[in-house]
C-alpha cells in the first residue's frame, strides 16, 4: 500500500513565500482536501505534490507504506486533473478519453461503461466543442476511473459540475477510497462525503 | 507506441478541422515565390540563377511561420500540464507533436515545391535534388527549431525572439541546401551537400527532442 509523505515542504513565488515549512503524510484510504482563500497557493501546493514544481527545501515521495521504499517514476503512480480539462474540442468524447485513458497507468475498466456512469454514452461520437462545461468536467472525471493509480490530485474537481455532478463525483472519490486510493483536492466545496478519512488542510493559517 | 500513434493521429485529426490555419504555411510559400517573376521580370536565366535559394528561403521562412503555434494550444488547454504530471518523459510526447507537424506543414511544401521552381525555370536535372534537399532540410528545420518553440512557450509576443533563437541554425541547412541545388544547375554531383544536410537532420531528430521534452517540462513550472 502506498503512502505519501511531505516533509518540510518550503516555495516562493519571487520573494513571496507562498508555502512555508509544510509536512503532512497521506495514508491509503485518506482524503485531504486543501482550502484557503483564492491565491493563497493551494494549486500551487498540488502542482508541487505532482512534481510539476520543484520546492526549494523538503521532500516529497511517493513510498510503499510496508518497507518505505519510494515508489518512482511518481507520475506513474498519480493521476493529475488540473483545473483546466485538457480535452480537443474537436474530437469526439470517446477519442478524448481514450487518450486520457493511455497517458496514466490504465486499468481494466471499460471506456464505454465510464461514459455511461458520467451520463455521456448517448454522446459518445459528439466532439467536445458541443460540450457544456460541466459535460467537459465530468468528461475528465471519468478519465479518473480508467486508471489505477494509487493517488489523485484534483485541483477544484467539483468545477461547473451541477449537483447530480457533484454527488456523482463524490461517489467515485468515495469508491476511490475504499479501495485504498489516496486523493488529494484543492476544493472551495464543501465534501458532505460520510468518510471519517477525510481531513482538511487549510493553507494561510498556522494550523 | 499506442500512445505516439495516438497523439499522431489527434494533430492530424485537428488539423484537418483547422484547415485554413493548416494552409497558411503552404500558401504562403506558394505565393511568395510566384510573386518573384513579377518582380524581377521573366528572364528566364535571371529566374534559373537565384531560383534554389529563393525556393529555399521561402520554405525556411513557411517552416519557421508554422512552428510558431506549435505548442501553444497544448499549453492553453492544460493538455502538457497533464502530460508532465501523468508521465515519466515528455519524448513520445515530443517525437509525435514533431512528426505531425513535418508531415502537415513540411511533407506538402516538399512536395509542390517542384512545380514552383520549375516555374522559376530551374532547370529540370535539378528538381529532384531540391525535393530531397527539402525533404532532409525540412526535418533538420522542424526538429532544431522546435527546440526555440519549446522554450519560448509560454512567453507572450515570441515570434520576434524565436527567429532569432532559431535563425543561427537555419542557417548551414539554408546554405547546404540551397548550395545543392545550385551546384546540380552547374553539372556538379550534389552528394557532398545532401550528406551533410542528411547528417544533420539525423543529429536533429535524434537529440532534439530530449532537448523539447526538458524546456517544455521547464515552461510549465
Amino acid at each position: 500500500m502506498p503512502r505519501l509523505v511531505v516533509e518540510g515542504v518550503s516555495y516562493s513565488r519571487g520573494s513571496q513565500l507562498i508555502i512555508d515549512n509544510l509536512s503532512f503524510g497521506l495514508a491509503a484510504g485518506e482524503l485531504l482536501s486543501i482550502t484557503g482563500q483564492n491565491g493563497i497557493g493551494k494549486t500551487t501546493l498540488l502542482k508541487l505534490i505532482a512534481g510539476l514544481l520543484i520546492p526549494e527545501q523538503g521532500a516529497i515521495q511517493l513510498c510503499h507504506a510496508d518497507n518505505g521504499q519510494i515508489l518512482t517514476p511518481q507520475s506513474n503512480h498519480q493521476a493529475w486533473l488540473g483545473h483546466r480539462n485538457a480535452l480537443k474540442d474537436t474530437w469526439t468524447a470517446l477519442e478524448n478519453l481514450l487518450l486520457l485513458r493511455q497517458l496514466r497507468s490504465a486499468n481494466e475498466f471499460d471506456p464505454l461503461k465510464a461514459l455511461s456512469m458520467v451520463g455521456l454514452f448517448k454522446q459518445r461520437h459528439q466532439p467536445v466543442q458541443t460540450f457544456s462545461q460541466g459535460m467537459k468536467r465530468r468528461l475528465a472525471l471519468a478519465s479518473l476511473l480508467l486508471t489505477n493509480a494509487p493517488l489523485w490530485l484534483l485541483d477544484e474537481p467539483q468545477n461547473s459540475l451541477d449537483k447530480e455532478g457533484i454527488a456523482l463525483f463524490e461517489q467515485m472519490l468515495a469508491r476511490h477510497l475504499e479501495a485504498d486510493g489516496m486523493a488529494l483536492m484543492a476544493s472551495h466545496h464543501a465534501l458532505s462525503l460520510s468518510t471519517p478519512n477525510c481531513r482538511y488542510l487549510t493553507l494561510g493559517s498556522s494550523s | 507506441m499506442i500512445l505516439f500513434w495516438r497523439v499522431l493521429k489527434q494533430q492530424l485529426d485537428l488539423a484537418y478541422e483547422h484547415k485554413t490555419a493548416w494552409l497558411n504555411p503552404l500558401l504562403f510559400f506558394a505565393l511568395v515565390t510566384l510573386l518573384f517573376p513579377l518582380a524581377l521580370g521573366a528572364s528566364t536565366s535571371n529566374l534559373a540563377a537565384v531560383a534554389p535559394g529563393l525556393v529555399w528561403i521561402t520554405a525556411l521562412l513557411a517552416t519557421l511561420l508554422s512552428l510558431e503555434t506549435l505548442f501553444r494550444d497544448d499549453v492553453a488547454d492544460g493538455t502538457l500540464e497533464l502530460w508532465c504530471a501523468n508521465q515519466p518523459s515528455l519524448l513520445v510526447y515530443a517525437y509525435a507533436k514533431l512528426s505531425a507537424h513535418w508531415l502537415l506543414y513540411c511533407l506538402p511544401l516538399v512536395l509542390i515545391s517542384p512545380l514552383l521552381a520549375y516555374s522559376l525555370h530551374l532547370p529540370m536535372v535539378a528538381l529532384a535534388v531540391l525535393m530531397l534537399s527539402l525533404l532532409l532540410g525540412s526535418i533538420a528545420l522542424v526538429w532544431l527549431g522546435a527546440i526555440g518553440v519549446a522554450i519560448t512557450t509560454g512567453l507572450k509576443y515570441n515570434s520576434f525572439l524565436l527567429a532569432l533563437l532559431v535563425l543561427p541554425f537555419y542557417v548551414p541547412v539554408l546554405i547546404f541546401g540551397a548550395s545543392a541545388v545550385e551546384i546540380t544547375t552547374q553539372g556538379l554531383s550534389a552528394a557532398g551537400p545532401l550528406y551533410l544536410l542528411a547528417a544533420l537532420a539525423v543529429l536533429a531528430v535524434t537529440l532534439a527532442p530530449f532537448a523539447v521534452a526538458k524546456a517544455l517540462k521547464l515552461s510549465t513550472s
